[in-house]
């Protein structure tokens, strides 16, 4: 019976297009940042927030979000922290190998949302890479917003991202910018502890607050729940959910959380959504 | 480590070695005949005694070991080779598990040693046999009695190609149904240790209307527990519960749990021998 | 469309198949293969399962000999639908490296012919809706198989004699296909013949090609008592009540611990279910070659590899991923698409290796929720 189907058939979401490496910058230790470039077509347009499914040939396929500038024409970035065989194949290819890209999927921060208020950004580690775009974009419309403050918690001082640019946000860019490590050595003079520890004390006004929160799970929901007890509307904290992804388009299954897709209906979520599935162990 | 250990070598240095075990899963590698050039092109065979005389020194990229470790000798020979390898993978039951000779570890092996051999006092062994993972650290185990071919070309292409082999942990039934083959357990009464046991064999035993024994060993969440208290619920005796887990992978943890609950069970009710 | 519905002989069975396989299709029809009814393709009416029944109950599944010549006298056959529609291993694409550069070189895989399904039951037509919406129905699609999907024959047949796990009409289905077919077929006893509803241009087209008269009041007559028996011969029920509600308060109720503590995580459940639709992705490369292929491969939630991120699975725990495919099939589900993701068929349960039963289960966290939930009670 094919009344049922009159549907035209999609492209198919599942084949990747070729992208061509330019620049890898190495930003720590583990965490690297590779610029590309379209092979065939033209390059795909994001909005801040979003991933790609990158594809190294013959070794596999990783969701990674897209770490670059939004707002302005350029190669096309991601951050990405070497913990696999894919994620190693990725940086370790040389300048003008091909990759495959996928994408762009899922939702935004939609930062536009916080214009006329304050924003609060809490990274933790790796975390900050998916938020640069949001930062960037702020950064582009720097006027448009009143207070903005970046918490930023990273292992160690050695694993600090973007420090350039941070201290750019900072004093070029009127950006309140904190920053926290797990374990700091003798010659870090900042702050060391948990990056959930500096919300209470931030300076931002909670109820024209727009949050965007970054990092482990446990993390966000530590972050999420200290901006929601300063007054930060829930619906106004949003939380970027990693997940297994395996299609990045709401077919594959493996991140359905309860009523969610993440690929789709995330990986950007508003914390009143998510509270509740947070709170459940293991669902 | 399929990625960093070997990025610096372009054609891996491969040794394989035997320890306690039948040599049929070395015989696995000589049965890929299709694919033996292939293999032989992608890695450097340095030492092989089943198959070739020439032996190159050490060390090596990738070492193969098969077998169970049986004698106090074997303990050491074993750690020079972890010294002397970047990557070792163990191959089948014996290495991974400790084989069937592993039955040993339920009995007393001093008797054994007197029933069998006529001058027991020149043989040299240990009380248990063990998998090679209880002497070193393992990189990777192939599962089975014996190992499966493609599973065994997937690691060396995975370790040639940088990246991650495809071995599932998970059960035989997964196989079963994506072949379509139809449930021998739920369709025929057959006794079937699929649902604890790893894929990986093609869900071989069941396409041919046999249940499946257990030899790629307990997948990654096995319920023993659940599938033998159904089993002697649908007709199975105690001791037979007990004696579908001691066979290749009698030793693995938890076969070996499952089988000496079934084996108090068949304490407990006085009946049967339960060794 | 305006005639209503008509009577076939038995014979013509035989006569559809070959119609249908003139007109280009594999037939795939119910047939006896290794002590099981599957849907396989036949190549005529001798391959039918003539006079054989089954059994089924949790955990048990058995084929037993009729007393009569009916040809599709059984319950679900466990592999139905899905594995022709959306197959357990499929190719995505293929690609070439040269150097460090790549090409994707094949995106469709080998051709395929259309599929007409005989003998298709209400609870495969109702997954098949249900996959449609998922696979078929959203901003991304499986264009694999939407295009598989299109050019598809569907024949089904009135269930008349639901099994021992069957519930179908406690999930807003019942013994006779409502609507989603070319053919609907009714098996008629004494004499032996089959009543043939049309339910699109190309059933109506085929069935001129067959020996067929219209049916008369007995003939319809005899397809109502037919479908009274078979729902109330309906071996389980659920109570659908308030079930998304039910699940949802349920999230901690230790009637996870109980099943997990049975389940075997073997995924026997996902795979026969014929709505399931989880999939992974593998890279396949054969040693020393530049070809590589990415397949799409039938997953399940209850491996613990399935929620797996770097640091780790999400769900360790037997119960959680319980927890999460009955709670999607039930509750979550709804949310999504609007419906039940379960139609009822039992395959869940019979071929649970250890009789694991949905419906038993449902009902347990009915009977142990902390709220009164659904508000009918």
């Amino acid at each position: 019976m094919t009344a049922t189907l009159d549907r035209p058939v999609a492209p198919d979401a599942m084949a990747p297009a070729r992208y061509r490496i330019g620049r890898t910058r190495q930003d720590t230790r583990d965490t690297f940042t590779i610029e590309l470039e379209p092979v065939d077509g033209p390059m795909l347009r994001y909005r801040a927030g979003q991933f790609t499914m990158l594809d190294a040939f013959g070794v596999g396929e990783v969701p990674i979000s897209i770490s670059g500038d939004p707002t302005r024409p350029g190669p096309l970035e991601h951050t990405i922290r070497d913990v696999g065989a894919v994620t190693h194949a990725l940086i370790a290819a040389p300048r003008g190998a091909v990759l495959g890209v996928r994408g762009p999927f899922g939702t935004s921060w939609d930062v536009a949302d916080g214009m006329g208020g304050d924003v609060v950004l809490v990274a933790g580690g790796i975390g900050l890479a998916p938020l640069r775009p949001a930062l960037l974009e702020i950064v582009r419309h720097r006027d448009r917003y009143n207070r903005v403050v970046l918490l930023y918690g990273a292992r160690t001082p050695e694993d600090i991202l973007f420090g350039d640019e941070l201290r750019s946000w900072a004093h070029d860019h009127g950006i309140v910018v904190e920053v926290t490590v797990d374990n700091g050595q003798h010659a870090w003079r900042g702050k060391v502890g948990l990056v959930t520890n500096l919300v209470p004390r931030a300076g931002f006004d909670p109820h024209s607050t727009l949050a965007l929160v970054c990092g482990p799970e446990v993390m966000m929901r530590s972050a999420a729940q200290a901006l929601v007890a300063r007054g930060v509307p829930g619906d106004r904290v949003r939380l970027s959910l990693e997940r297994s992804m395996k299609c990045g388009v709401g077919l594959c299954g493996h991140c359905q959380l309860r009523d969610l897709f993440v690929c789709v209906d995330g990986p950007v979520l508003g914390y009143d959504r998510l509270a509740p599935l947070l709170s459940v162990r293991e669902l | 480590m399929f990625d960093e250990s070997l990025k610096s070598s372009a054609r891996p240095k491969l040794a394989v070695w035997k320890f306690a075990s039948c040599d049929g899963c070395q015989l696995s590698l000589l049965n890929c005949e299709e694919e033996l050039l292939t293999v032989a092109g992608a890695v450097s065979i340095a030492y092989f005694p089943e198959a070739t005389r020439g032996v190159v020194e050490g060390p090596y990229d990738v070492s193969l070991v098969e077998g169970s470790v049986t004698t106090p000798e074997e303990i050491e020979r074993i750690a020079q080779i972890r010294e002397m390898s970047r990557v070792v993978v163990t191959l089948g039951a014996c290495a991974t598990s400790g084989g069937i000779q592993a039955l040993r570890n339920f009995a007393d092996v001093a008797e054994f040693r007197s029933v069998v051999y006529a001058h027991p006092e020149y043989l040299s062994t240990l009380a248990r046999s063990t998998p090679i993972s209880a002497h070193i650290s393992v990189d990777l185990e192939l599962r089975g009695c014996p190992i499966d071919k493609g599973q065994l070309l997937e690691v060396l292409g995975a370790l040639v190609e940088h990246r991650r082999p495809r071995i599932p942990s998970y059960s035989v039934c997964a196989e079963c149904k994506r072949r379509g083959t139809v449930c021998v357990a739920v369709a025929h009464g057959t006794p079937c240790l699929g649902p604890v046991t790893q894929a990986g064999c093609g869900a071989l035993c069941p396409a041919y209307e046999r249940g499946c024994y257990g030899c790629f060993g307990p997948q990654n969440t096995p319920n023993t527990a659940s599938l033998s208290d159904h089993l002697v619920a649908t007709g199975m005796s105690p001791e037979m519960a007990m004696r579908v887990y001691r066979t290749f992978n009698a030793a693995s943890e938890p076969f070996r749990r499952e089988s000496e609950r079934q084996e108090r069970a068949v304490v407990a009710s006085g009946k049967g021998n339960a060794r | 469309m305006t005639d209503g519905p008509r009577i076939i002989g038995r014979d013509q069975l035989a006569r559809l198949v070959e119609v249908l396989t003139a007109r280009g299709y594999a037939v795939v029809a119910p047939t006896v293969r290794a002590g099981a009814v599957v849907l396989d393709e036949v190549v005529g009416a001798d391959d039918l399962p003539w006079g054989v029944g089954d059994v089924q109950d949790a955990g048990t599944y058995r084929l037993r000999e009729r007393d009569d010549e009916a040809v599709f006298g059984q319950a679900a056959a466990v592999r139905a639908v899905k594995p022709v529609l959306f197959p357990a291993d499929e190719l995505i694409w293929r690609g070439h490296r040269s150097g460090t550069d790549f090409a994707v070189t094949d995106r469709e895989g080998s051709p395929q012919r259309p599929v007409a399904f005989l003998g298709v039951r209400d609870c495969d037509l109702r997954a098949l809706a249900r996959h449609d919406e998922v696979l078929a129905g959203r901003a991304f699609a499986d264009t694999r198989y939407q295009r598989r999907r299109a050019g598809t024959f569907l024949a089904a047949v009135t269930c008349a004699e639901p099994g021992g796990t069957c519930f179908c009409t406690s999930m807003g289905g019942g013994p006779h296909p409502e609507n989603g077919y070319d053919l609907a077929l009714t098996e008629l006893l004494d004499p032996h013949r089959f009543v043939v509803e049309v339910g699109s241009d190309t059933g109506a087209d085929v069935l001129a090609e067959l020996d067929s008269e219209p049916a008369g009041a007995q003939d319809l007559a005899a397809v109502h008592d037919v479908v009274a028996h078979a729902t109330e011969s309906m071996g389980r029920s659920m109570d659908t009540e308030g079930l998304r509600d039910l699940l949802y308060a349920s999230a901690e109720s230790p009637v996870w611990d109980e099943v997990g503590n049975r389940c075997l995580t073997c995924m026997n459940c996902t795979m026969v279910c014929p709505t399931c639709f989880c999939t992974t992705v593998e890279d396949v490369s054969a040693l020393g070659s530049a070809d590589a292929e990415r397949r799409r491969v039938w997953d399940s939630c209850f491996s613990e590899e399935f929620a797996h991120i770097h640091g780790g699975s999400l769900r360790t725990e037997v119960r959680s991923r319980y927890r999460q495919w009955i709670t999607h099939k039930l509750a979550a589900w709804q949310d999504q698409f609007g419906s039940l993701g379960c139609v009822g068929c039992g395959r869940c349960i019979t071929w649970c290796p250890v009789g694991i039963d949905i419906t038993a289960e449902a009902a347990k966290l009915r009977a142990a929720a902390p709220l009164t939930v659904g508000g009918a009670r």
